[in-house]
């Protein structure tokens, strides 16, 4: 008997399961990249999987390097301290849901395509409940918004070889790091629990005009938030592949001036 | 004029199986004209629920090689001919013969929604005035024809058969339209948690994709109870806000 059944004649699978390639690929990747602890700056340039560098040894480090008080036990990584908050987002995040619901438990499969199991408690029980703290994650994922832009801003500062300056300049990194900050605002500012925040909380806006346009903006950029989140997923990870392998001394950093 | 095959789904109440029709299929017809066509040549006991033919009744829902649409918007030169076309009664509920299922389940979940409930007037007259824009956002709820196809391909209903505690994509874009209403003042959110269990919903997105009228089901309705819901019930800041500011 076929674990499951439908009517549908389309390649209804290829969705869900191009999702699971997706998303354990990057899953697969950012946890090695969390625990490698090194070849994470490169010049100006920070990995967003580090950024905000709490400790660390880099010249990105906030605090200094990583604290005495450490617990020998404990493996440190700057990336371990930070990285549960914009992982915290993304495993909350509304369209992630839907996505791996399907992909991972097939809860269902598909649309109109039977599921594996009989039993359903939905997001009504631990630990599906928890998803509801999705606006705690959203509020972090805000700060790190802030810290990325800033940090893509210091990625175009690079150190005069001649001089010892910092001078303004830009290169194939300072590019990707803007980029990165760029599609993690489209994906953050157009979150569902942000735009309910901003505005969608209330049932007049009328009366406040500002409020009004960010309540606008956050909906114009929800209505693309799948989009969003796919294209940051990709280009976060690419960020810290670019900025590794210039630190490996694998690639090499183009300066246009 | 080409010969087209179907298997439509032939049932009472209590058992059935798919029967094999065939029909000539002319330019610009629909799923509903070619199930009337067999219905006139080979199947004139064939049970078939329709009306306006113009996707705006909500009659003639089904499943369409396994993909709820309504027949009078399916176009024949849109589907594969390649094997019979199966047409199937809505999976999500019980059925009372071939095409045709018994969707009363929806009006009673219906009533036990709570009423619009407006604000006082803003005019000694008992007129209330209200800006355009913050009657937009809940316009699009009013489009719904109640064709019952989001109801239908809910998982939570077609495979769980949760009727009783989860009330569908349909309600919640019902509830939606009033929650969301810029004259209404009733709060609905401990009836969307405990009656109309909206912590079933997980997000597939499914109601969204096969609402004929292109309501954003999920995004515009579900999504934003699920966070009117968690304000009240899920986030201790704000109910420690509420606590010190004494608002319910």
């Amino acid at each position: 008997m076929a674990l499951v059944t439908t009517m549908r004649r389309d390649v209804w699978w290829v969705r869900p399961l191009v999702v699971f390639v997706c998303l354990s690929s990057f899953i697969g990747y950012a946890t090695w990249s969390a625990f490698q602890g090194e070849y994470y700056a490169f010049g100006p340039y920070l990995s967003p999987f580090y950024s905000p560098e709490i400790f660390g040894d880099s010249v990105h480090s906030l605090l200094g390097p990583k604290p005495s008080w450490w617990p020998l036990i404990l493996p440190f990584s700057p990336a371990l301290l930070i990285l549960w908050a914009p992982g915290g987002m993304r495993v909350t995040c509304y369209y992630y849901r839907g996505a791996y619901y399907k992909a991972f438990w097939a809860d269902p499969p598909a649309c109109a395509v039977s599921e594996p199991r009989k039993t359903y408690w939905g997001e009504n029980a631990f630990p599906l409940i928890l998803q509801n703290a999705h606006r705690y994650f959203m509020y972090l994922a805000v700060i790190f918004v802030f810290f990325l832009a800033y940090d893509a801003w210091k990625g175009l500062w690079f150190v005069d070889s001649a001089s010892g300056e910092k001078v303004f300049g830009l290169g194939v990194g300072s590019i990707v790091l803007i980029i990165n900050a760029t599609l993690l605002g489209g994906y953050t500012f157009g979150c569902h629990s942000f735009r309910h925040m901003i505005g969608g909380i209330k049932d007049r806006l009328s009366g406040f005009p500002i409020q009004k346009k960010l309540y606008d903006c956050s909906s114009c950029l929800n209505r693309g938030h799948s989009i969003w989140a796919w294209f940051s997923l990709f280009w976060v990870a690419f960020s810290d592949i670019y900025i590794r392998m210039c630190a490996m001394g694998m690639w090499t950093d183009l300066r246009f001036f | 004029m080409s010969l087209v095959k179907f298997n439509i789904w032939r049932a009472d109440s209590s058992a059935g199986k798919f029967q094999a029709y065939e029909t000539n299929i002319t330019e610009g017809m629909v799923v509903l004209d070619a199930v009337h066509q067999i219905q006139e040549e080979s199947a004139p006991d064939l049970a078939v629920r329709w009306n306006c033919k113009a996707g705006k009744c909500g009659s003639c829902s089904a499943e369409i090689n396994g993909r709820p649409k309504l027949m009078c918007m399916t176009r024949m030169e849109d589907l594969p001919k390649d094997k019979p076309i199966s047409i199937q009664p809505m999976q999500a509920f019980p059925i009372i013969k071939d095409l045709v299922t018994d969707v009363s389940i929806n009006y009673r979940t219906k009533k036990k929604i709570k009423k619009f409930n407006p604000r006082k007037p803003d005019a000694p007259d008992g007129t209330w005035r209200i800006a355009q824009s913050d009657i937009d956002r809940v316009q699009e709820f009013r489009k719904c024809i109640e064709c019952f196809l989001c109801q239908d391909v809910c998982h939570v209903l077609r495979e769980h058969w949760l009727h009783e505690k989860f009330a569908g994509p349909r309600h919640m874009v019902y509830t939606a339209a009033l929650e969301m209403h810029p004259l209404d003042i009733e709060d609905r959110r401990a009836d969307l948690k405990h009656t109309a269990g909206i912590g079933l919903c997980n997000i597939t997105k499914c109601c969204t994709t096969v609402c004929p009228e292109n309501i954003t089901i999920t995004d515009n309705a579900i999504i934003p109870l699920k966070e009117r819901v968690a304000d009240k019930f899920y986030d201790p800041i704000k109910k420690l806000f509420r606590l010190f500011s004494n608002k319910t």
